[in-house]
Protein backbone atom coordinates (compact mmCIF):
# COMPACT_ATOMS: atom_id res chain seq x y z
CA UNK A 1 0.00 0.00 0.00
CA UNK A 2 1.53 3.35 -1.02
CA UNK A 3 1.48 5.49 1.41
CA UNK A 4 0.48 9.19 0.77
CA UNK A 5 2.21 11.81 2.99
CA UNK A 6 0.10 14.58 3.72
CA UNK A 7 2.00 17.94 4.82
CA UNK A 8 0.14 21.00 6.65
CA UNK A 9 -0.70 23.92 4.21
CA UNK A 10 1.75 27.25 5.15
CA UNK A 11 -0.37 29.84 6.55
CA UNK A 12 0.19 33.25 5.39
CA UNK A 13 0.57 35.90 7.65
CA UNK A 14 -3.21 37.44 6.97
CA UNK A 15 -4.56 33.48 7.39
CA UNK A 16 -2.33 33.46 11.01
CA UNK A 17 -3.82 36.69 12.01
CA UNK A 18 -7.20 35.07 11.78
CA UNK A 19 -8.35 38.71 11.52
CA UNK A 20 -8.25 39.34 8.26
CA UNK A 21 -9.72 36.17 7.38
CA UNK A 22 -12.42 36.72 9.21
CA UNK A 23 -13.31 39.74 7.03
CA UNK A 24 -12.87 38.12 4.11
CA UNK A 25 -15.47 35.52 4.98
CA UNK A 26 -17.53 38.02 6.25
CA UNK A 27 -17.36 39.84 2.53
CA UNK A 28 -18.52 36.67 0.79
CA UNK A 29 -21.73 35.60 3.14
CA UNK A 30 -22.83 39.51 2.88
CA UNK A 31 -22.18 39.52 -1.05
CA UNK A 32 -24.11 36.24 -0.87
CA UNK A 33 -26.75 37.94 1.60
CA UNK A 34 -27.16 41.08 -0.96
CA UNK A 35 -27.74 39.14 -4.21
CA UNK A 36 -30.39 37.04 -2.31
CA UNK A 37 -31.76 40.41 -1.03
CA UNK A 38 -31.99 41.16 -4.42
CA UNK A 39 -33.51 38.12 -5.66
CA UNK A 40 -30.48 36.93 -7.46
CA UNK A 41 -29.80 33.66 -5.72
CA UNK A 42 -27.94 31.20 -7.81
CA UNK A 43 -29.77 28.44 -9.13
CA UNK A 44 -32.97 30.33 -7.79
CA UNK A 45 -34.40 30.28 -11.47
CA UNK A 46 -33.54 26.44 -12.12
CA UNK A 47 -35.28 25.49 -8.61
CA UNK A 48 -38.10 27.45 -9.25
CA UNK A 49 -37.14 29.50 -6.17
CA UNK A 50 -38.57 32.95 -5.40
CA UNK A 51 -35.42 34.65 -5.58
CA UNK A 52 -34.92 35.43 -2.18
CA UNK A 53 -33.31 32.11 -1.27
CA UNK A 54 -33.60 29.05 -3.57
CA UNK A 55 -36.77 28.24 -1.57
CA UNK A 56 -39.68 27.27 -3.76
CA UNK A 57 -42.79 29.09 -1.99
CA UNK A 58 -45.05 26.53 -1.72
CA UNK A 59 -48.97 26.97 -2.63
CA UNK A 60 -48.04 29.75 -4.57
CA UNK A 61 -45.40 28.23 -6.85
CA UNK A 62 -45.70 24.42 -7.32
CA UNK A 63 -43.46 21.93 -8.99
CA UNK A 64 -46.57 20.37 -10.71
CA UNK A 65 -45.12 20.76 -14.67
CA UNK A 66 -41.40 19.04 -13.41
CA UNK A 67 -42.96 15.87 -12.16
CA UNK A 68 -41.71 13.33 -14.64
CA UNK A 69 -43.88 11.01 -16.30
CA UNK A 70 -43.44 8.15 -14.32
CA UNK A 71 -44.31 9.91 -11.05
CA UNK A 72 -46.37 8.02 -8.45
CA UNK A 73 -48.84 10.19 -7.21
CA UNK A 74 -52.72 9.14 -5.79
CA UNK A 75 -53.95 6.06 -7.20
CA UNK A 76 -57.36 6.58 -8.61
CA UNK A 77 -59.75 4.52 -11.07
CA UNK A 78 -60.26 5.24 -14.73
CA UNK A 79 -63.16 4.60 -17.41
CA UNK A 80 -62.50 3.85 -21.06
CA UNK A 81 -63.46 6.04 -23.91
CA UNK A 82 -67.22 4.94 -24.21
CA UNK A 83 -67.39 5.62 -20.38
CA UNK A 84 -66.91 1.88 -19.38
CA UNK A 85 -65.51 1.48 -15.80
CA UNK A 86 -62.27 -0.34 -16.64
CA UNK A 87 -62.07 -1.91 -13.17
CA UNK A 88 -64.17 -5.89 -12.98
CA UNK A 89 -63.33 -6.20 -9.32
CA UNK A 90 -60.86 -8.75 -10.03
CA UNK A 91 -59.12 -7.81 -6.31
CA UNK A 92 -55.73 -8.37 -7.65
CA UNK A 93 -55.39 -4.83 -5.82
CA UNK A 94 -56.67 -5.72 -3.10
CA UNK A 95 -54.42 -8.69 -2.43
CA UNK A 96 -51.25 -6.87 -3.30
CA UNK A 97 -51.66 -3.98 -1.51
CA UNK A 98 -48.77 -4.24 0.91
CA UNK A 99 -50.52 -1.83 3.78
CA UNK A 100 -54.12 -3.04 2.85
CA UNK A 101 -55.30 0.43 2.23
CA UNK A 102 -57.87 -1.29 -0.93
CA UNK A 103 -60.95 -2.52 -0.21
CA UNK A 104 -63.00 -3.77 -2.53
CA UNK A 105 -66.91 -5.28 -2.48
CA UNK A 106 -67.22 -6.73 -5.65
CA UNK A 107 -70.90 -6.71 -7.28
CA UNK A 108 -72.52 -8.36 -10.43
CA UNK A 109 -73.57 -6.48 -13.25
CA UNK A 110 -77.03 -7.06 -14.32
CA UNK A 111 -78.09 -9.12 -16.97
CA UNK A 112 -80.04 -6.25 -19.14
CA UNK A 113 -76.62 -3.52 -19.16
CA UNK A 114 -74.84 -3.18 -21.86
CA UNK A 115 -71.95 -4.42 -20.51
CA UNK A 116 -73.62 -7.85 -18.85
CA UNK A 117 -70.71 -9.58 -20.97
CA UNK A 118 -68.04 -8.15 -18.24
CA UNK A 119 -70.45 -9.75 -15.61
CA UNK A 120 -68.34 -8.05 -12.34
CA UNK A 121 -67.73 -4.10 -11.60
CA UNK A 122 -67.22 -2.88 -8.10
CA UNK A 123 -70.00 -2.19 -6.12
CA UNK A 124 -67.48 -0.52 -3.35
CA UNK A 125 -63.91 0.51 -3.99
CA UNK A 126 -62.41 2.40 -1.31
CA UNK A 127 -58.60 3.31 -1.08
CA UNK A 128 -57.66 4.75 3.00
CA UNK A 129 -55.27 7.40 1.45
CA UNK A 130 -53.94 7.03 5.30
CA UNK A 131 -52.81 3.62 4.41
CA UNK A 132 -51.28 3.67 0.77
CA UNK A 133 -47.62 4.20 0.47
CA UNK A 134 -47.64 5.23 -3.32
CA UNK A 135 -45.47 2.01 -4.41
CA UNK A 136 -47.90 1.52 -7.42
CA UNK A 137 -48.29 -2.13 -7.25
CA UNK A 138 -52.04 -2.15 -7.69
CA UNK A 139 -51.44 -0.05 -11.44
CA UNK A 140 -48.51 -3.07 -11.73
CA UNK A 141 -50.82 -5.90 -11.22
CA UNK A 142 -53.91 -4.95 -12.34
CA UNK A 143 -54.84 -6.94 -15.54
CA UNK A 144 -57.48 -4.61 -16.84
CA UNK A 145 -55.48 -1.12 -16.71
CA UNK A 146 -57.91 0.18 -14.24
CA UNK A 147 -56.05 1.25 -11.78
CA UNK A 148 -53.23 4.32 -12.22
CA UNK A 149 -50.79 6.12 -9.89
CA UNK A 150 -51.87 9.85 -10.60
CA UNK A 151 -49.63 12.61 -10.43
CA UNK A 152 -51.58 14.58 -7.95
CA UNK A 153 -49.92 14.49 -4.47
CA UNK A 154 -51.34 16.88 -1.96
CA UNK A 155 -54.31 14.53 -0.04
CA UNK A 156 -55.54 16.50 2.74
CA UNK A 157 -58.48 15.98 4.89
CA UNK A 158 -59.47 16.97 8.33
CA UNK A 159 -60.77 13.36 9.19
CA UNK A 160 -59.84 9.74 9.02
CA UNK A 161 -63.22 9.42 6.73
CA UNK A 162 -61.92 12.31 4.66
CA UNK A 163 -58.65 10.30 3.70
CA UNK A 164 -60.20 7.34 2.40
CA UNK A 165 -61.47 8.01 -1.37
CA UNK A 166 -64.57 5.93 -2.07
CA UNK A 167 -65.42 5.18 -5.88
CA UNK A 168 -66.85 8.35 -7.01
CA UNK A 169 -63.69 10.12 -5.74
CA UNK A 170 -61.58 7.57 -7.70
CA UNK A 171 -63.35 8.06 -10.81
CA UNK A 172 -63.24 12.00 -10.80
CA UNK A 173 -59.55 11.62 -10.15
CA UNK A 174 -58.75 9.15 -12.39
CA UNK A 175 -61.00 10.79 -15.38
CA UNK A 176 -60.47 8.39 -18.79
CA UNK A 177 -58.11 6.28 -20.33
CA UNK A 178 -58.01 5.49 -24.06
CA UNK A 179 -56.78 2.49 -25.29
CA UNK A 180 -54.73 -0.43 -23.96
CA UNK A 181 -57.32 -2.97 -23.25
CA UNK A 182 -60.07 -3.50 -26.13
CA UNK A 183 -61.51 -7.10 -24.76
CA UNK A 184 -64.41 -5.49 -24.33
CA UNK A 185 -64.93 -3.33 -27.04
CA UNK A 186 -67.88 -4.09 -29.67
CA UNK A 187 -65.12 -4.30 -32.35
CA UNK A 188 -63.78 -7.54 -31.30
CA UNK B 1 -29.10 64.68 43.28
CA UNK B 2 -32.46 65.64 45.50
CA UNK B 3 -35.56 63.02 45.06
CA UNK B 4 -38.63 64.45 44.49
CA UNK B 5 -41.62 63.35 42.53
CA UNK B 6 -40.40 64.09 39.69
CA UNK B 7 -37.21 62.33 39.77
CA UNK B 8 -39.44 59.23 41.06
CA UNK B 9 -41.79 59.37 38.23
CA UNK B 10 -39.18 59.77 35.37
CA UNK B 11 -37.43 57.18 36.48
CA UNK B 12 -40.22 54.78 36.44
CA UNK B 13 -41.08 55.71 32.80
CA UNK B 14 -37.56 55.33 31.91
CA UNK B 15 -37.30 52.23 33.65
CA UNK B 16 -40.19 50.74 31.68
CA UNK B 17 -40.09 52.55 27.95
CA UNK B 18 -35.93 51.53 28.51
CA UNK B 19 -36.35 48.00 29.65
CA UNK B 20 -39.69 46.66 28.83
CA UNK B 21 -40.40 48.80 25.72
CA UNK B 22 -37.72 48.83 24.09
CA UNK B 23 -35.17 46.31 25.08
CA UNK B 24 -37.75 43.76 24.98
CA UNK B 25 -39.26 44.61 21.73
CA UNK B 26 -35.74 44.10 20.79
CA UNK B 27 -35.00 41.15 21.85
CA UNK B 28 -37.95 39.73 20.13
CA UNK B 29 -36.96 41.38 16.69
CA UNK B 30 -33.73 40.01 17.49
CA UNK B 31 -34.71 36.57 17.39
CA UNK B 32 -36.52 37.43 14.11
CA UNK B 33 -33.77 39.24 12.85
CA UNK B 34 -31.35 36.38 13.36
CA UNK B 35 -33.60 33.92 11.26
CA UNK B 36 -34.63 35.80 8.44
CA UNK B 37 -30.26 37.08 8.07
CA UNK B 38 -29.26 33.58 8.66
CA UNK B 39 -31.90 32.50 5.88
CA UNK B 40 -30.91 35.60 3.64
CA UNK B 41 -27.06 34.46 3.78
CA UNK B 42 -28.05 30.75 3.53
CA UNK B 43 -30.51 30.81 0.28
CA UNK B 44 -33.47 30.26 2.02
CA UNK B 45 -36.37 32.44 3.01
CA UNK B 46 -36.79 32.49 6.90
CA UNK B 47 -40.00 33.14 8.25
CA UNK B 48 -42.13 35.17 6.17
CA UNK B 49 -45.48 33.39 6.70
CA UNK B 50 -47.08 34.25 10.42
CA UNK B 51 -49.25 37.25 10.10
CA UNK B 52 -52.84 37.93 10.41
CA UNK B 53 -54.72 35.33 9.68
CA UNK B 54 -57.74 37.29 8.01
CA UNK B 55 -58.91 34.41 6.28
CA UNK B 56 -60.42 32.63 9.27
CA UNK B 57 -62.55 35.21 9.84
CA UNK B 58 -64.17 35.01 6.31
CA UNK B 59 -61.56 37.83 4.88
CA UNK B 60 -59.95 37.56 1.40
CA UNK B 61 -56.23 37.01 2.05
CA UNK B 62 -54.40 36.80 5.05
CA UNK B 63 -51.94 39.45 5.90
CA UNK B 64 -48.26 38.35 6.35
CA UNK B 65 -46.16 41.69 7.22
CA UNK B 66 -43.34 39.69 6.50
CA UNK B 67 -43.35 37.22 9.09
CA UNK B 68 -42.92 40.12 11.56
CA UNK B 69 -45.48 38.61 13.56
CA UNK B 70 -43.55 35.48 13.93
CA UNK B 71 -41.71 36.63 17.40
CA UNK B 72 -45.47 37.09 19.15
CA UNK B 73 -46.62 33.59 17.97
CA UNK B 74 -43.19 32.62 19.34
CA UNK B 75 -43.94 33.75 22.54
CA UNK B 76 -47.13 32.37 22.68
CA UNK B 77 -46.31 29.34 21.93
CA UNK B 78 -43.46 29.60 24.77
CA UNK B 79 -46.09 30.45 27.36
CA UNK B 80 -48.71 27.70 26.25
CA UNK B 81 -46.00 24.63 25.80
CA UNK B 82 -45.67 22.23 29.04
CA UNK B 83 -43.22 23.41 31.54
CA UNK B 84 -41.65 20.20 32.14
CA UNK B 85 -39.25 19.76 34.99
CA UNK B 86 -37.71 16.28 34.79
CA UNK B 87 -37.51 13.50 38.00
CA UNK B 88 -33.61 13.83 38.07
CA UNK B 89 -32.73 17.47 38.60
CA UNK B 90 -31.68 19.79 41.46
CA UNK B 91 -35.06 21.24 41.26
CA UNK B 92 -34.67 24.82 43.26
CA UNK B 93 -31.81 25.23 40.79
CA UNK B 94 -33.14 24.44 38.12
CA UNK B 95 -36.27 26.73 38.79
CA UNK B 96 -33.80 29.40 39.40
CA UNK B 97 -31.06 29.09 37.26
CA UNK B 98 -33.40 30.88 34.03
CA UNK B 99 -33.89 34.19 36.08
CA UNK B 100 -30.35 34.13 37.04
CA UNK B 101 -29.15 34.72 33.76
CA UNK B 102 -32.33 36.89 32.45
CA UNK B 103 -31.94 39.68 35.48
CA UNK B 104 -28.26 40.40 35.08
CA UNK B 105 -28.61 40.97 31.56
CA UNK B 106 -31.83 43.39 32.12
CA UNK B 107 -30.00 45.12 35.38
CA UNK B 108 -26.94 45.56 33.04
CA UNK B 109 -29.21 48.79 30.73
CA UNK B 110 -29.76 50.39 33.81
CA UNK B 111 -26.94 52.33 33.16
CA UNK B 112 -26.73 52.38 29.55
CA UNK B 113 -27.75 56.20 28.25
CA UNK B 114 -29.80 56.06 25.88
CA UNK B 115 -30.01 59.74 24.46
CA UNK B 116 -29.06 63.08 25.72
CA UNK B 117 -31.75 64.85 27.94
CA UNK B 118 -34.94 65.91 27.36
CA UNK B 119 -36.39 69.11 28.73
CA UNK B 120 -39.80 68.81 30.41
CA UNK B 121 -42.55 72.39 30.00
CA UNK B 122 -41.79 72.27 33.83
CA UNK B 123 -38.47 72.89 33.08
CA UNK B 124 -36.79 69.50 34.34
CA UNK B 125 -33.92 68.33 32.59
CA UNK B 126 -34.76 64.47 32.51
CA UNK B 127 -31.34 62.42 31.29
CA UNK B 128 -32.32 59.40 29.29
CA UNK B 129 -30.64 57.22 31.21
CA UNK B 130 -32.32 55.26 34.01
CA UNK B 131 -29.31 55.06 36.59
CA UNK B 132 -26.48 58.23 35.70
CA UNK B 133 -24.15 56.60 38.53
CA UNK B 134 -20.26 57.21 37.86
CA UNK B 135 -19.16 53.37 37.93
CA UNK B 136 -20.66 52.82 34.35
CA UNK B 137 -18.32 50.22 32.77
CA UNK B 138 -17.66 48.80 36.06
CA UNK B 139 -21.47 48.46 36.93
CA UNK B 140 -21.98 46.79 33.64
CA UNK B 141 -19.17 43.81 34.18
CA UNK B 142 -19.97 43.36 37.60
CA UNK B 143 -23.10 42.49 36.69
CA UNK B 144 -23.17 40.70 33.54
CA UNK B 145 -20.73 38.01 34.54
CA UNK B 146 -23.23 37.27 36.84
CA UNK B 147 -25.37 35.99 34.13
CA UNK B 148 -22.41 33.18 34.23
CA UNK B 149 -24.15 32.04 37.51
CA UNK B 150 -27.18 31.30 35.99
CA UNK B 151 -25.45 29.43 33.18
CA UNK B 152 -23.30 27.01 35.59
CA UNK B 153 -26.27 26.78 38.19
CA UNK B 154 -28.38 25.42 35.14
CA UNK B 155 -25.36 23.19 33.39
CA UNK B 156 -25.24 21.52 37.27
CA UNK B 157 -28.65 21.45 38.50
CA UNK B 158 -29.88 19.52 34.93
CA UNK B 159 -28.07 16.72 36.35
CA UNK B 160 -26.79 15.46 33.15
CA UNK B 161 -23.48 15.62 31.53
CA UNK B 162 -23.74 17.63 28.38
CA UNK B 163 -25.21 20.18 30.04
CA UNK B 164 -22.96 20.16 33.20
CA UNK B 165 -20.30 20.69 30.29
CA UNK B 166 -21.60 23.58 28.95
CA UNK B 167 -22.04 25.09 32.25
CA UNK B 168 -18.28 24.39 32.99
CA UNK B 169 -17.27 25.42 29.56
CA UNK B 170 -19.22 28.94 29.98
CA UNK B 171 -17.40 29.62 33.65
CA UNK B 172 -13.76 28.84 31.96
CA UNK B 173 -15.00 30.83 28.99
CA UNK B 174 -16.11 33.98 30.99
CA UNK B 175 -13.67 33.97 32.98
CA UNK B 176 -11.29 34.14 30.57
CA UNK B 177 -12.50 36.80 28.65
CA UNK B 178 -13.69 38.92 31.02
CA UNK B 179 -9.96 39.79 31.64
CA UNK B 180 -9.26 40.65 28.16
CA UNK B 181 -12.80 42.36 28.43
CA UNK B 182 -11.40 44.64 31.54
CA UNK B 183 -7.99 45.33 30.27
CA UNK B 184 -9.09 46.26 26.76
CA UNK B 185 -11.13 49.22 27.95
CA UNK B 186 -8.63 50.79 30.43
CA UNK B 187 -7.05 52.77 27.38
CA UNK B 188 -10.43 53.62 26.68
CA UNK B 189 -11.27 55.08 29.93
CA UNK B 190 -7.63 56.79 29.94
CA UNK B 191 -8.70 58.96 27.51
CA UNK B 192 -12.08 59.60 29.05
CA UNK B 193 -10.87 60.75 32.38
CA UNK B 194 -14.23 59.16 33.83
CA UNK B 195 -16.28 56.67 34.48
CA UNK B 196 -20.20 58.11 33.42
CA UNK B 197 -21.37 56.40 30.35
CA UNK B 198 -23.29 60.10 30.02
CA UNK B 199 -20.01 61.94 30.56
CA UNK B 200 -18.57 59.48 28.07
CA UNK B 201 -21.03 59.85 25.54
CA UNK B 202 -21.17 63.87 25.91
CA UNK B 203 -16.95 63.45 25.64
CA UNK B 204 -17.86 61.92 21.62
CA UNK B 205 -20.61 64.33 20.99
CA UNK B 206 -18.10 67.31 21.60
CA UNK B 207 -15.00 65.59 19.76
CA UNK B 208 -15.90 62.95 17.92
CA UNK B 209 -16.89 59.28 17.84
CA UNK B 210 -14.08 57.33 19.54
CA UNK B 211 -13.29 55.45 16.39
CA UNK B 212 -14.02 58.45 14.30
CA UNK B 213 -12.00 60.99 15.67
CA UNK B 214 -12.04 64.14 13.23
CA UNK B 215 -12.84 67.07 15.14
CA UNK B 216 -10.99 69.22 17.67
CA UNK B 217 -12.74 71.85 19.35
CA UNK B 218 -15.48 71.33 16.84
CA UNK B 219 -13.30 71.83 14.14
CA UNK B 220 -13.01 69.40 11.36
CA UNK B 221 -9.73 67.97 10.13
CA UNK B 222 -6.92 65.41 10.80
CA UNK B 223 -4.84 65.76 13.60
CA UNK B 224 -1.98 63.89 14.63
CA UNK B 225 -2.61 63.58 18.13
CA UNK B 226 -6.36 62.02 17.12
CA UNK B 227 -4.95 59.40 14.80
CA UNK B 228 -1.64 58.47 16.90
CA UNK B 229 -4.47 57.78 19.38
CA UNK B 230 -6.76 55.89 17.23
CA UNK B 231 -4.27 53.29 16.85
CA UNK B 232 -4.71 52.06 20.88
CA UNK B 233 -8.10 52.70 20.54
CA UNK B 234 -8.83 50.61 17.19
CA UNK B 235 -6.44 47.58 18.89
CA UNK B 236 -9.05 47.89 22.21
CA UNK B 237 -12.05 47.74 20.46
CA UNK B 238 -11.25 44.05 18.84
CA UNK B 239 -10.16 42.83 21.81
CA UNK B 240 -13.38 44.54 23.36
CA UNK B 241 -15.55 43.45 20.74
CA UNK B 242 -14.37 39.97 20.40
CA UNK B 243 -14.75 39.91 24.36
CA UNK B 244 -18.56 40.67 24.09
CA UNK B 245 -18.95 38.05 21.60
CA UNK B 246 -17.04 35.16 24.29
CA UNK B 247 -19.19 37.03 27.12
CA UNK B 248 -22.90 36.47 25.19
CA UNK B 249 -21.94 32.88 23.70
CA UNK B 250 -22.58 34.06 20.48
CA UNK B 251 -20.93 32.07 17.69
CA UNK B 252 -17.81 31.61 17.42
CA UNK B 253 -17.25 31.20 21.01
CA UNK B 254 -20.63 29.57 21.98
CA UNK B 255 -19.47 26.62 22.80
CA UNK B 256 -21.38 26.53 26.16
CA UNK B 257 -24.36 25.46 24.04
CA UNK B 258 -22.59 23.91 20.90
CA UNK B 259 -25.17 21.69 19.12
CA UNK B 260 -23.21 19.05 17.65
CA UNK B 261 -21.29 18.71 20.86
CA UNK B 262 -23.82 19.31 23.60
CA UNK B 263 -27.01 18.27 22.31
CA UNK B 264 -28.29 22.01 23.88
CA UNK B 265 -25.37 22.50 26.58
CA UNK B 266 -26.74 24.35 29.48
CA UNK B 267 -30.18 24.44 28.26
CA UNK B 268 -30.54 20.78 26.95
CA UNK B 269 -33.27 20.19 29.98
CA UNK B 270 -35.29 22.69 30.37
CA UNK B 271 -38.46 23.44 28.27
CA UNK B 272 -41.30 26.33 27.47
CA UNK B 273 -40.69 29.60 29.12
CA UNK B 274 -37.49 28.94 30.96
CA UNK B 275 -35.87 27.81 27.74
CA UNK B 276 -37.24 31.27 26.34
CA UNK B 277 -36.12 32.81 29.51
CA UNK B 278 -32.48 31.66 28.66
CA UNK B 279 -32.77 32.82 25.02
CA UNK B 280 -33.79 36.34 26.10
CA UNK B 281 -31.36 36.33 28.16
CA UNK B 282 -28.34 35.62 25.58
CA UNK B 283 -29.76 38.34 23.08
CA UNK B 284 -30.89 40.82 26.08
CA UNK B 285 -26.66 40.55 26.74
CA UNK B 286 -26.46 40.70 22.74
CA UNK B 287 -28.24 44.32 23.08
CA UNK B 288 -26.63 45.34 26.37
CA UNK B 289 -22.92 44.42 24.39
CA UNK B 290 -24.03 45.84 21.41
CA UNK B 291 -25.01 49.04 23.60
CA UNK B 292 -21.73 49.21 25.30
CA UNK B 293 -19.48 48.81 21.88
CA UNK B 294 -21.61 51.80 20.64
CA UNK B 295 -21.17 53.83 24.10
CA UNK B 296 -18.13 53.29 24.68
CA UNK B 297 -16.53 53.67 20.67
CA UNK B 298 -18.83 54.88 18.37
CA UNK B 299 -20.43 57.83 20.26
CA UNK B 300 -23.71 56.42 22.12
CA UNK B 301 -26.37 58.70 21.17
CA UNK B 302 -24.32 60.98 19.51
CA UNK B 303 -24.46 61.52 16.07
CA UNK B 304 -21.22 62.55 15.30
CA UNK B 305 -20.51 65.82 14.15
CA UNK B 306 -20.79 68.02 17.05
CA UNK B 307 -21.72 71.17 15.17
CA UNK B 308 -25.64 68.91 14.97
CA UNK B 309 -25.10 66.90 18.35
CA UNK B 310 -25.18 70.62 19.88
CA UNK B 311 -27.77 71.38 18.22
CA UNK B 312 -29.84 68.46 18.71
CA UNK B 313 -29.18 69.24 22.41
CA UNK B 314 -30.42 72.18 22.42
CA UNK B 315 -33.50 71.25 21.23
CA UNK B 316 -36.43 70.33 24.09
CA UNK B 317 -37.29 67.48 22.85
CA UNK B 318 -33.94 66.67 21.06
CA UNK B 319 -33.32 63.60 23.64
CA UNK B 320 -35.67 61.32 21.60
CA UNK B 321 -34.10 61.96 18.17
CA UNK B 322 -30.37 60.89 19.86
CA UNK B 323 -32.54 57.99 21.40
CA UNK B 324 -33.21 57.01 17.91
CA UNK B 325 -29.80 57.58 16.45
CA UNK B 326 -28.40 55.15 19.15
CA UNK B 327 -31.22 52.68 18.81
CA UNK B 328 -29.97 52.81 15.13
CA UNK B 329 -26.60 52.06 16.01
CA UNK B 330 -27.04 49.36 18.23
CA UNK B 331 -29.42 47.72 15.46
CA UNK B 332 -26.80 47.83 12.87
CA UNK B 333 -24.37 46.48 16.17
CA UNK B 334 -26.60 43.44 16.29
CA UNK B 335 -26.84 42.77 12.88
CA UNK B 336 -23.29 42.51 12.74
CA UNK B 337 -23.44 40.10 15.65
CA UNK B 338 -25.54 37.64 13.85
CA UNK B 339 -23.62 38.27 10.10
CA UNK B 340 -20.46 36.89 12.03
CA UNK B 341 -22.28 34.09 13.91
CA UNK B 342 -23.17 33.05 10.04
CA UNK B 343 -19.93 33.36 8.90
CA UNK B 344 -17.38 31.92 11.62
CA UNK B 345 -17.07 28.59 12.52
CA UNK B 346 -16.55 27.71 16.14
CA UNK B 347 -13.37 27.81 17.76
CA UNK B 348 -12.25 24.58 19.67
CA UNK B 349 -11.89 24.70 23.14
CA UNK B 350 -8.21 24.47 23.19
CA UNK B 351 -8.23 27.63 20.64
CA UNK B 352 -10.23 29.90 22.44
CA UNK B 353 -8.66 29.42 25.68
CA UNK B 354 -5.55 30.24 23.98
CA UNK B 355 -6.79 33.29 22.06
CA UNK B 356 -7.94 34.49 25.49
CA UNK B 357 -5.02 34.01 27.82
CA UNK B 358 -2.11 33.69 25.43
CA UNK B 359 -3.39 36.87 22.82
CA UNK B 360 -5.54 38.62 23.68
CA UNK B 361 -4.43 39.38 27.50
CA UNK B 362 -0.98 40.01 25.96
CA UNK B 363 -2.24 42.38 23.75
CA UNK B 364 -4.94 44.04 25.72
CA UNK B 365 -1.53 44.76 28.44
CA UNK B 366 0.52 46.15 26.01
CA UNK B 367 -2.06 48.25 24.36
CA UNK B 368 -2.58 50.07 27.90
CA UNK B 369 1.14 50.95 27.57
CA UNK B 370 0.75 52.09 24.05
CA UNK B 371 -2.15 54.29 24.83
CA UNK B 372 -0.47 55.39 27.67
CA UNK B 373 2.67 56.44 26.04
CA UNK B 374 0.96 58.25 23.48
CA UNK B 375 -1.54 59.70 26.04
CA UNK B 376 1.89 61.19 27.84
CA UNK B 377 3.28 62.44 25.15
CA UNK B 378 0.12 64.04 22.93
CA UNK B 379 -1.25 65.10 26.56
Amino acid sequence: MAIKKLTRPKLTLSEKLIFPTILKGMAVTMTHAIKSVLGKTKAAESLKGSGTGATMQYPETKWDDQLPEYYRGVPALVTDEIGRERCVSCQLCEFICPPKAISILPGEIPSDDEWAKVEKRPQEFDIDMTRCIYCGMCEEVCPEQAIFLRQDYAVTGTSRENMVHNKERLYEIGGVREGLVNKWNEVK
Amino acid sequence: MDIDLVFILSTAVKIILFTFVISLLMVAYATYAERRVSAIIQDRVGPNRTGIPLTLFGGKKDWHFFGLIQPIADGVKNLLKEDFTPAHVRKFFFWIAPALTLIPAFLCLAVIPFGSSVTLPTGDEIKLVIADIDIGPLFVFAIASLSVYGITIAGWASNNKYSFLGGVRSTAQMISYEIAMGLSIIPVLMVYGHLNLNNIVQYQAENGWLLLPLWKDGVFGFYLQNLLLWIPMFISFVIFLTAVFAETNRMPFDLPECETELVGGYHTEYSSMKFAMFFMGEYCAMIVGSALVVTLFFGGWAVGIPAVDSAISEMAWGGIIHLLVFLVKVVAFIVTFIWVRWTVPRFKFDQLMKLGWVIFFELAVVNIVIAALILFYVK
